[in-house]
């Protein structure tokens, strides 16, 4: 509305046409607030809508950074032919060495955390009870860097890791499967695959992974020992890291990409024989999923506020014809075709920018009850409400823009004797 | 020398409908003093309307020269009727046509909201002056469906009064009152035009007429009488004079 205001012979008072407007639509309140009616529902329905997938997304975040937010995966991977043109398996590649992991600890900026790790999978005995599971090799870091407290006990520390020794902690599946209701497993010992270990510590319980798998069925160790006396190798399987903080995890990757083709002397032609992954990239595939969500939802709420718009310029265009004999008066006492355009207008946006804000109200009040009574999380956000906001505002000036002509372009003569 | 506040010379109106020309107006020339009450008579379809509409700034003349207050109205766009309109005409219509769930006092405001040179204080102050020139200032907070066919029509002109116009362009202002009602509306009328304002007064009832100092009757689009009225009847003393039994509020 503004190319209007700047036009030279606008010479109306804003004020003055904003008095008109608001007299107007309070002469009949009733018909305003019917004709808000399609706002309100279609902004209520936007704001719930964008609550709904907003809500979902922050909590399938949530879920992904309970396995470790900033946590790097490196696993060794070849492109390369090897004997006779046969790809190995990943596990019976061995390039990554304990030599990286202090490479790492050493040269890395962005990483603060590193453990190489190691695993197998076996039965696992306490008295008469057994149980099949995976013991992973680890240095004590590893918690950190998975973000997982322990329950009781301690962890093991440097000297177990040089020692080579038979201590262990054990995750809560582990606890349900080999012991007692009540038993303090820590100071027990377990055999995997008849070796005695002895536990040290217990893990808090931390779920199902995003995949559906099981992250308490688990027994952990020091990675020497998993390396000597299970597996005895001297290769590792798999580096895990944890970046400084989730934004440095970009850099970290890259830094982490340097330091392995040094320590492994990759001619720059070579491909990388390791292959990295980050838990954002993960976080990512599942945000754009809810995201896809989100836009539906807001998709279909989008339409029920065009059919909003639809709705007031129904009405303004009934309000014109039936109130052609005011126009014709008020032409006849001097307002201009521009003003009476401004008139109409401005009675759109002021309907629409109300219904906008009770539409928003509503629209919370709603998120809170499905909140309360249905337990889905929602998040409402401000940029939805700034953007159906800024929407209302448009569909008033759209929808408003025709009728308001139409009244402005009415011969005062004609619609001063119109019946 | 009096000031001419209509000077028209040789007034043409033509209307095409379809095929055929109508003349409505047929060259019709007068002029009206500042201060006059003249009331145009005319049958239906005699150009009275047209007249008026022309009169009123609403229609422009096809031919000839209508001067307003010295500004030639033939020669204005749209934009600078409408501001002619807002600042030198006090239209009175016969259906009063205020604005419903409105009060008095903001029908009586509305033509100075489209005078953004008005303050608002300066606004309000007015209409009170106007309700005042029209004995309604106690009713200012009345809705129009709470006052009577006179009252409503009182407010009408002050609404017509608010703008300090140069003329007052009544339209068959009194042909939905009754007569005590109407001799009501027309010694206001009368006092108004004893104030100095000049009134022009559109209407087919001879009656009407008499109270006025001029009569300009139409026929055919032709002026074929324009003449002093000598014998001014005052509405007030027609008033006092109503058989007592007529008491029908309108």
């Amino acid at each position: 509305m503004f190319w209007f205001i700047c036009q030279k012979n606008f010479k109306m008072k804003l004020s003055n046409l904003l008095q008109i407007a608001i007299r107007a639509l309070q002469r009949n309140k009733l018909r305003a607030l019917l004709t808000m009616l399609g706002i309100i529902i279609g902004v209520a329905a936007v704001i719930a809508m964008v609550a709904i997938g907003q809500g979902s997304k922050q909590s399938i975040q949530a879920q992904l950074s309970s396995m470790g937010s900033n946590m790097i995966t490196v696993r060794p991977y070849s492109n390369v032919t090897v004997g006779g043109g046969a790809r190995l398996d990943q596990t019976g590649l061995q390039t990554l060495t304990l030599d990286d992991i202090k490479a790492i600890q050493s040269q890395s900026k962005y990483i603060s955390e590193v453990s190489p790790a190691v695993s197998a999978r076996g039965q696992v005995i306490n008295g008469n009870k057994n149980w099949p599971t995976q013991i992973m090799g680890v240095s004590a870091d590893y918690l950190k860097i998975r973000d997982w407290p322990l329950k009781e006990g301690v962890s093991f520390n440097n000297e177990n890791i040089a020692a080579a020794a038979k201590v262990c902690l054990v995750g809560q599946t582990i606890v349900a499967n080999l012991f007692n209701p009540g038993e303090d497993p820590v100071g027990k010992i377990i055999r995997f695959n008849k070796i005695p270990f002895t536990i040290i510590g217990v893990l808090a319980a931390k779920g199902e992974n995003a995949f559906g798998s099981d992250q308490d069925d688990i027994i952990l160790a020091p990675y020497t020992t998993v390396q000597q006396r299970i597996l005895a190798i001297p290769y590792i399987q798999n580096i895990y890291a944890a970046s400084t903080s989730a934004n440095t995890t970009d850099s970290a990757v890259a830094e982490l990409t340097n330091i392995l083709r040094k320590s492994h002397k990759l001619k720059p032609s070579d491909d990388d024989d390791f292959l990295i992954r980050t838990m954002s990239e993960l976080i990512n595939t599942f945000s754009s999923t809810s995201q896809l969500l989100t836009v539906l939802l807001t998709a279909i709420a989008a339409i029920s506020l065009v059919i909003g718009g639809i709705g007031i310029m129904n009405i303004m265009y009934v309000s014109v014809t039936e109130r052609t004999k005011e126009i014709g008066l008020r032409m006849s006492i001097g307002a201009r075709g521009i003003d009476i355009l401004m008139q109409f207008l401005i009675e759109a946006i002021v309907i629409s920018i109300i219904g906008g804000i009770i539409g928003v109200l509503l629209g919370i009040g709603v998120s809170q009850l499905i909140s309360i009574f249905l337990k889905w999380p929602t998040l409402i956000s401000v940029s939805s409400i700034i953007i159906s906001f800024a929407v209302c505002g448009i569909t008033g000036i759209f929808f408003g823009y025709y009728p308001a002509v139409k009244a402005s372009r009415l011969d005062p003569i004609e619609a001063l004797h119109y019946e | 020398m009096t000031k001419k506040i209509v000077e028209i010379e040789n007034l043409k109106r033509e209307f095409k409908m379809g095929e055929e020309i109508v003349r409505a107006l047929k060259g019709i020339s007068f002029s009206v003093d500042e201060g006059e009450f003249v009331t145009i008579m005319g049958a239906s379809g005699s150009g009275k309307t047209t007249l008026l509409n022309i009169l009123g700034c609403l229609d422009k003349p096809t031919e000839g020269t209508y001067l307003l207050d010295g500004v030639n109205i033939g020669k204005l766009s749209r934009n600078e009727l409408a501001k002619i309109r807002n600042e030198k005409i006090g239209f009175v219509f016969q259906s009063y046509n205020l604005l419903p769930r409105t009060s008095a006092i903001e029908n009586v405001e509305l033509p100075l909201l489209y005078n953004p040179s008005v303050s608002k204080s300066e606004r309000e102050k007015r209409a009170l002056v106007s309700l005042e020139a029209v004995k309604l200032s106690d009713r200012k907070d009345h809705l129009p469906n709470q006052m009577s066919g006179g009252q409503q029509q009182r407010v009408a002109i002050a609404r017509a009064l608010i703008n300090h116009p140069v003329m007052i362009l009544a339209d068959e202002a009194t042909g939905n009152l009754d007569t005590k009602t109407s001799y009501e509306i027309m010694a206001l009328i009368q006092e108004l035009n004893q104030q100095g304002k000049t009134i022009v007064f559109v209407t087919h009832e001879p009656d009407i007429a008499s109270f006025s100092g001029r009569t300009i009757t139409l026929r055919d689009g032709r002026i074929i009488r324009d003449s002093r009225n000598e014998n001014i009847k005052s509405a007030k003393k027609a008033l006092a004079e109503l058989p007592v039994g007529e008491e029908i509020e309108g």
